[in-house]
């Protein structure tokens, strides 16, 4: 089997790679959120921190 | 051995621990969907009546069946948070939301690029699809209904009284292939046995638990955001060496 045979999935390529792909994109979409949403829930805190600090 | 659970319900130590737990499901889950997808795409056959594009199933399925259990333990958080008016249940509840339309929306989308090829259509309103989109409806509007809330504990309440009423259409997705006649086909692995060649039935499996300790993961780094966010006035929150720094 070839790498073109194995991407063109028998002519389901596109159904089989679009399943797939946005799937994974999603998946990856949501760990860079999460992972955002720490980092400015974090700076958020420092943030609050300061301004009670200088008060 | 006495263990104080209890302890673990308390947003302070529950925050350290999920942060613990994190790579424990992260990264089983990546070996696991490398593991799965490898059998997935080159150890299982051909199907004889759907070619190549029943490799689908690998994600399809499980993205399915987690949409619909994210939702029933989410629900009982919800429920849990309701009647005893524990603060982290709700939150877990809150974090587990985007997860699971997430899961839904894969559902739906794998399923049309699946129902193109074999039905000829992106979608049909048959009761199973339907009542999946209800799903990721129900999800959506958990998540909106929450946000329209400023008081965190009025908005908790409410959204678990949406979210335990619609945990009835869980069942109804689960038995629509049985109820009514649908375009959807029924389930292939049953009690009884099944009708799955078996390299098709390991991939599936294995790419199911590794959806599932993806959920696990990334709701459990989700809830640790919603608990510094919530937690936000206590002493212990300021303490924190990452909000120190």
């Amino acid at each position: 089997m070839s790498v073109a045979d194995f991407l063109s999935m028998k002519g389901y390529g596109l159904y089989v790679w679009g399943s797939y792909g946005v799937a994974f994109a999603i998946f990856l979409l949501e760990i860079v959120l999460v992972r955002r949403k720490r980092k400015t829930t974090l700076e958020q805190l420092r943030l609050m921190r300061d301004m009670e600090g200088e008060e | 051995m006495a263990i104080n659970w209890f302890k673990y319900s308390a947003p302070t130590t529950f925050y350290g621990l999920a942060g613990k737990l994190i790579p424990w499901f992260a990264i089983p889950s990546a070996l696991l969907f490398a593991v799965g997808l490898y059998i997935g795409f080159f150890v299982a056959p051909t199907d004889a009546v759907q070619s190549e594009a029943y490799r689908i199933i690998f994600i399809h399925v499980p993205a399915s069946i987690l949409s619909m259990f994210i939702y029933l333990v989410m629900a009982g958080y919800a429920a849990l948070g309701l009647i005893f008016n524990t603060r982290l249940s709700a939150m877990m509840a809150s974090a587990l939301a985007p997860t699971g339309a997430l899961f839904a929306f894969i559902s739906l989308w794998t399923g049309a690029l699946w129902g193109k090829p074999m039905w000829g259509a992106w979608w049909v309103w048959d009761a199973r699809l339907t009542s999946e989109l209800i799903l990721l409806f129900l999800y959506l509007g958990f998540i909106a209904l929450h946000a329209s809330i400023e008081d965190p504990r009025r908005a908790d309440k409410a959204a678990a009284l949406l979210a335990i009423v619609g945990s009835v259409n869980v069942p109804i997705i689960y038995f629509s292939v049985k109820w009514w006649n649908t375009l959807h086909q029924g389930a292939s692995i049953k009690f009884t046995g099944t009708t799955m060649h078996v390299a098709m039935q390991q991939a599936m499996f294995i790419t199911l638990v590794a959806c599932w300790f993806y959920a696990i993961a990334v709701a459990l780094a989700r809830v640790r955001s919603i608990i510094l966010e919530r937690e936000r006035r206590t002493q212990w929150v300021t303490e924190l060496p990452e909000v120190c720094a």
